[in-house]
């Protein structure tokens, strides 16, 4: 029973990720591409999760846990790079 | 593994492939670039703490040990969306809008993306060369 729905959550996270790849080709503005960009690495954070209970290693939570740290660092240089015109100041 | 895990962990992988199906449907969805803001960080954020206690109820049930690396993860995530979506929106107010199409805040308050952050990205006031060579001004670090 796990295993259908461990293959549900891994389909709703991979379909995610396509549309938000489409959000990141289309978005009319920088901010939806940021956007896009964050919800991409979010996305893969639930997926390197996901990942982790279905081959039942603990190794994939220090994986995800440095994509979170990276993630949220890129979008918010990213961010100040447009606001500021320079990261750090 | 036991009965009441199993029901646990699927049910809550259920509920976050639905949140995070709703948040990225609504990145794509919704018209505005202020109401796309909403979807991914508050529904996609919700389907990742779904997914961090399932998997803290199945190492739980399965190797008999309470991992606290899912809630580093789940704090973690948790402190810092709302962090990137003031970021974002503050990148939105300073490109695409003017003071006076907003609502106005309170008195004696301005909006944060004009008063603080100034000049125009990339560009900026540098103080006049004692030379008289004002042409090639240097970027100070």
């Amino acid at each position: 029973m796990i295993g259908y729905a461990l293959t549900f959550a891994i389909g709703c996270f991979s379909l995610g990720l396509i549309l938000n790849l489409w959000r990141l080709v289309r978005g009319p503005n920088p901010s939806d591409r940021i956007l896009a960009l964050d919800t991409m690495a979010i996305n893969a954070i639930a997926l390197l999760i996901l990942m982790g209970i279905w081959l039942g290693s603990a190794i994939f939570f220090e994986v995800s846990m440095l994509f979170a740290l990276v993630g949220f660092v890129s979008t918010v240089s990213y961010c100040r790079f447009i606001l500021r015109g320079d990261i750090i100041e | 593994m036991p009965f009441w895990a199993e029901i646990t962990v699927t049910l809550f992988l259920v509920i976050a492939g639905l949140f995070g199906l709703v948040g990225s449907y609504g990145l794509v969805r919704l018209p505005d670039p202020m109401t796309r803001l909403h979807a991914p960080t508050k529904a996609t954020t919700l389907g990742v703490g779904g997914a961090l206690i399932a998997s803290m109820v199945f190492f739980y049930a399965t190797e008999g040990r309470v991992s606290t690396h899912e809630l580093l993860i789940t704090v973690f995530l948790f402190l810092t969306s709302p962090i990137t979506a003031l970021f974002i929106a503050k990148v939105h107010l300073h490109q695409r809008e003017t003071p006076d199409d907003l609502p106005t805040p309170a008195e004696g308050t301005g909006w944060a993306g004009f008063a603080a952050e100034g000049p125009a990205r990339g560009v900026r006031d540098f103080p006049p060369d004692p030379a008289g060579d004002t042409a090639t001004p240097e970027i100070s670090r």
